[in-house]
């Protein structure tokens, strides 16, 4: 590691700027890059941020640089989201980020630095497999951490040219290492929402997206198609939503399905909200490939997901069949399901189709 | 060793300018408004400095009003010419302009004054007939950038001017990056306005001129003391009015070589690129251009990327317009030129100086077109 040239996809944030500082000192050739990825408004990676990283970059004494992917992004992420949720499904932009941006367009633009890889301040870490020596996503040490769900996509070439100095440490570690270098942004609060939905409201974001394409009003049905009130637009709205419906029930009720041809919600109660499989329609192999015979993985289909055990069956065209042992609540079409199999990320896809 | 190709967005600061300052710094500190010795000592610094940059243009001493930079003197152009006028009127300008005169005439814009821009041909240059024709009685003011920033186009100035000069309208020229690079003689050229900043010469930052020809009518940007004799308030910046001063006397001295020395590394510059590098075409005319300047469209090869990556290789160029952030947006110089702004994105701005040499012309063309080879790789 020592000696190569990398470059480091600087945030601003203390994540980034940390492991721009651990490979310096492991005697990385390191060049700061903060990509400016969204319009001024945007809360992450913007100017503001890249200011931070600038100032980073200067203390660590290495070249900084800020890439204009603001064209691109909006192409290949916004619009993307936009388009999910008026598709009625639940984005998760953060997986093309990595997979497009990091470890494509960003490792391009290293490759013409001269560089060999592209160091992130992601919490994963990247191994081998001893029999075949091909490379594997794995888990990071701290579980509170652990940001592989987002980096499924990346295969064998991207993993290759990967770093993730911080896979191994704890955030009170990488506090604790800021602290100790002196870095501006040590005490910066953590983000933790998607970087081009300033607080939150994602459906503003859709709506200024795609102003001509907003759905409009529409119903909120039962699981038997009865009428119990209207909603503002599917695009509102996420499968296991409890929030935001305006019935006046005394029951509990949630978003069990979204209907976006129909512009329908449909509630039920918390049981209607399980499913016991889900289609993939496009699965990224770490391996590069799926495997001969089904398997057993637990898997995760959202972030702040434990997991659950599940039978994964390839699919001929690229796509995987997951069968939960037992039913998993609010497997929201859109979101990623992302197989483990111990630590290790198997591979993963959007939800195409939760099943109940 | 650095190879320093990027003169049009700053220049070092040279030896003599360097010494002159530390000169003022030293003993001329005093205020030169002030009746004592150390007041008398700055005057004369200061007044000194006045007759070198009047000297180098063709201008009376009296004429030379002292500003913070060209940004200074193109808003007082711009923003004090206008306050003297009757009212809003139109103003004519062009669609190649530097922001420091873009954003005030927004700002008279929304003030309801109608500005009209003169558009530019594919080569960057205004036609003379199209300005003369876009005069109306309502002018109050023609302003011009005359030598590109970004393209190094020269706009015909001596053709334009008289033609301003004859409807009896006030010129005002943004000369930024001529002043150094080429024989300005305003006994000659019936210009009403100039603006010139000395880090473009080889002097500091922070420091610049607006020329007032007599009897242009002025009203100052900054109020306050009777400084410059009422046409910019503010105590004078001495040691840079130094430094500014000594970049033009060496500018005067070393002009005719300049022009020979600095044209003939930008050819051998663009000869290099053209028979190493494919689909490499040249922005603007190569006629009409400061002899420093070389803005070249590297299809499908992104500026940005190339301007980063020659960094590392120790060479500093620029896409031509950088926004602070160090982002870059696509050039509107370029997209005037009726450029895409795919092929705006795709271009570079290389600009010669002093301390450029043969060898480090060399080290560009040794360099530059494997990273194009690259950077093109890594768009496709």
């Amino acid at each position: 590691m020592s000696g190569e040239r990398v470059v480091v996809a600087m945030s601003g944030g203390v994540d980034s700027s940390v492991a721009a500082a651990l490979l310096v000192e492991a005697g990385v050739e390191a060049i700061g890059v903060t990509m400016h990825l969204a319009g001024e408004s945007s809360r992450c990676c913007s100017l503001a941020d890249a200011d931070d990283a600038r100032r980073v970059a200067e203390r660590l004494g290495i070249p900084f640089y800020v890439a204009n992917e603001t064209e691109r992004f909006r192409a290949e992420v916004t619009l993307a989201f936009a388009d999910a949720y008026l598709a009625g499904r639940t984005p998760l932009p953060c997986v093309t980020c990595n997979s497009r941006f990091k470890f494509h367009h960003l490792l391009a633009r290293a490759r013409v630095f001269g560089a060999v890889a592209v160091a992130t301040g992601h919490y994963a870490r990247i191994g081998s497999e001893p029999a075949t020596g091909r490379l594997e996503l794995r888990r990071a040490a701290d579980p509170a951490k652990d940001q592989s769900y987002f980096l499924h996509e990346l295969g064998q070439a991207q993993l290759a040219a990967a770093r993730f100095p911080l896979g191994e440490l704890t955030k009170a570690e990488v506090r604790a290492h800021a602290r100790r270098l002196g870095l501006a942004t040590a005490e910066k609060p953590e983000s933790q929402e998607i970087c081009f939905v300033p607080d939150g409201d994602y459906a503003a974001v859709v709506e200024a997206l795609r102003p001509g394409a907003l759905p409009g009003e529409g119903e909120i049905v039962d699981g038997q198609g009865q009428v119990l009130g209207r909603h503002a637009g599917v695009h509102r709205f996420t499968v296991g939503q409890r929030r935001g419906l305006g019935l006046a029930s005394e029951r509990r009720r949630y978003v069990t399905r979204i209907d976006a041809p129909r512009n329908r919600i449909v509630v039920g109660d918390a049981d209607a909200l399980g499913a016991r499989a889900a289609r993939i329609p496009r699965v990224c192999w770490v391996a590069g490939e799926p495997p001969a015979v089904p398997v057993r993985a637990d898997v995760r289909v959202r972030y702040r997901h434990a997991g659950a055990p599940a039978t994964i069956e390839p699919l001929p065209g690229g796509g995987a069949q997951v069968v939960f042992d037992a039913p998993v609540a609010a497997v929201a079409p859109g979101q990623s399901a992302v197989f483990y199999a111990g630590d290790v990320v198997l591979g993963g896809g959007p939800i195409g189709e939760a099943q109940p | 060793m650095r190879v320093y190709l990027d003169h049009n967005a700053t220049t070092p600061v040279r030896a003599e300018a360097r010494a002159a300052m530390e000169v003022a710094l030293r003993l001329h500190w005093g205020n030169p408004s002030s009746v004592h010795a150390e007041g008398a000592a700055a005057r004369a610094c200061v007044e000194r400095g006045r007759e070198e940059v009047a000297a180098l243009l063709g201008a009376e001493p009296d004429e030379v009003v002292f500003t913070a930079g060209a940004t200074e003197s193109n808003n007082t152009a711009l923003q004090g010419c206008l306050r003297s006028a009757e009212g809003p009127g139109s103003i004519v300008s062009s669609a190649v302009e530097h922001p420091s005169v873009d954003a005030p005439l927004e700002a008279l814009a929304q003030a309801g004054w109608r500005i009209v821009r003169v558009p530019v041909d594919a080569d960057g240059l205004l036609d003379p007939e199209a300005v003369a024709a876009a005069l109306a009685p309502d002018t109050a003011l023609v302003s011009l950038l005359w030598g590109n920033n970004e393209t190094g186009v020269l706009q015909p100035l001596e053709a334009i001017a008289p033609r301003v000069r004859e409807r009896g309208i006030p010129l005002h020229v943004d000369a930024t990056q001529c002043v150094g690079k080429l024989p300005i003689d305003l006994r000659a050229l019936p210009v009403d306005l100039l603006s010139l900043s000395a880090h473009k010469l080889g002097g500091p930052k922070g420091v610049g001129t607006l020329v007032v020809r007599r009897g242009a009518r002025l009203a100052p940007l900054l109020l306050g003391g009777p400084q410059e004799r009422r046409r910019r308030g503010g105590t004078e910046n001495t040691p840079g009015i130094a430094g500014l001063a000594a970049a033009c006397a060496l500018a005067a001295r070393e002009l005719p070589e300049r022009i020979q020395r600095w044209g003939a590394l930008r050819e051998r510059l663009w000869d290099g690129l053209r028979a190493k590098i494919p689909r490499v075409q040249r922005n603007g005319s190569a006629k009409r251009v400061l002899c420093n300047t070389l803005n070249v469209e590297i299809e499908g090869a992104a500026g940005e990327l190339l301007v980063q990556a020659l960094d590392l290789e120790g060479i500093a160029v620029s896409t031509g317009a950088a926004c602070a952030s160090g982002s870059v947006h696509p050039s509107h110089v370029l997209e005037a030129m009726g450029r895409t702004a795919v092929a705006a994105r795709s271009s570079l701005r290389l600009s010669v100086g002093h301390g450029v040499d043969e060898s480090a012309i060399n080290r560009v063309l040794a360099v530059l077109p494997d990273l194009v080879a690259r950077a093109r790789e890594a768009e496709s």
